[in-house]
């Protein structure tokens, strides 16, 4: 069987997902954004929701988002998507609305609208990229980055004393009432790939059915921020970060209530 | 007997030479180059010269760009 024999199309089994466009995307080589940007598109594209699904943009690394899938998006003031997303899910109920949005966005800048749309029960999805670092300002100290954690911004590592505890953003949204769906995954393998693209979905239901806020964290590499190949960084992720932000879903209320 | 056979095509001007690719390959044939580099300077992913690709897709799964299409073919052998 010759390779010219194999490729047809009829024989394709996997590529891109057609939502994202041929824009090259300006994240660095092997950044996460790009992994959970495919996973967004392609789930858009199974549940036929292309023309019904409005993203509000982060700024952060992922502040150019709209340009790369091809959906309505809204681009947010810095940390506040979730605000944003608050005004166009009660216009749109029909619509699924989903925020976008990194740790210096979500749980730095953005805590106050954070926290208030998750109370509230908006009936939105909130992506969580948490990479532990400011990777679009060149890698500064985030309320995430872990203990000990070098950065542009504590050149000695984190210290408990004169900069608090890593912020575990999405242990504290499980602790309010209107949040219906609390998970943490990553992206660094198939498994995990495959783990995550269907807690987002879950989220995208939940958004359309108007369960409450879900919240999928995805915890990130940021080969730049941490000064590191982009696999090595997939280890570095595995060895210190899964130990401090553990996988796995941390609240469901939508099984309850079935 | 049945046979499965895949391949990959590797969009290389997309590609950024991130190596996860090549990390995530079972069969280990996934490799980047070492003496060519696209039009944005990166090292792009290549195939290696081999029938040991089943098309299991984890190489396209795991790249964040989309860079990788994977065909996958059932024949048949010849007695
Ligand atoms: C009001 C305001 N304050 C500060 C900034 C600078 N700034 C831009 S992005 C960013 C943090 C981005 O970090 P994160 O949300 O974790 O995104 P990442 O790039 O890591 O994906 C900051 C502080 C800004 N653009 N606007
Ligand atoms: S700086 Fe970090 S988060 Fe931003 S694109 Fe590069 S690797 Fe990704
Ligand atoms: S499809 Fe599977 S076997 Fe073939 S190159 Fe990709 S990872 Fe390797
Ligand atoms: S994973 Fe994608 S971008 Fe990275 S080297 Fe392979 S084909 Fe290129
Ligand atoms: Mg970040």
């Amino acid at each position: 069987m010759t390779k010219e024999n194999i490729i047809a199309p009829q024989n394709i089994v996997y590529k891109k997902p057609s939502l994202m466009n041929d824009s090259p995307m300006h994240y660095c080589p092997g950044c996460s954004h790009g992994m959970v940007h495919k996973l967004v598109a392609e789930i858009i594209e199974e549940m036929q929701l292309t023309d019904k699904t409005i993203g509000i943009c982060p700024v952060g690394c992922a502040v150019f988002a709209y340009n790369y899938l091809d959906i309505d998006w809204i681009e947010a003031a810095h940390g506040r998507a979730p605000a944003c997303a608050t005004a166009v899910k009660r216009l749109w109920p029909d619509h699924l609305v989903f925020t976008y949005q990194g740790d210096g966005d979500f749980a730095c800048i953005g805590t106050a609208e954070s926290i208030h749309a998750m109370n509230r029960g908006e009936n939105i999805a909130i992506i969580f990229i948490n990479n532990a670092i400011y990777g679009m300002t060149g890698g500064q100290m985030a309320p995430t980055t872990l203990m000990g954690m070098k950065t542009a911004t504590c050149p000695y590592g984190r210290q408990a004393d004169l900069h608090g505890y890593p912020l575990k953003m999405t242990e504290l949204a499980a602790n309010l009432e209107g949040t219906c769906y609390i998970t943490r995954q990553s992206v660094h393998n198939v498994a995990a790939i495959n783990r995550a693209k269907k807690a987002i979905r879950k989220a995208f239901e939940n958004s359309l059915s108007g369960k409450g806020t879900s919240l999928v964290e995805i915890v990130s590499t940021c080969s730049a921020g941490w000064k590191l190949t982009p696999v090595e960084a997939n280890k570095w992720m595995e060895k210190n970060m899964f130990p401090y932000y553990p996988l796995g879903d941390i609240k469901d209320t939508t099984i309850e209530k079935q | 007997m049945s046979k499965i056979s895949g391949t990959i095509v590797v969009d290389t001007e997309r590609c950024k030479g991130c190596g996860l690719c090549v990390e995530a390959c079972p069969k280990k044939i996934v490799e980047m180059t070492t003496k060519a580099v696209n039009k944005k300077g990166y090292p792009y992913a290549t195939q290696k010269d081999s029938d040991l690709c089943n098309g299991c897709t984890a190489c396209a799964i795991v790249c964040p760009d989309g860079c990788i299409t994977v065909y996958r073919k059932k024949w048949k052998e010849e007695e």
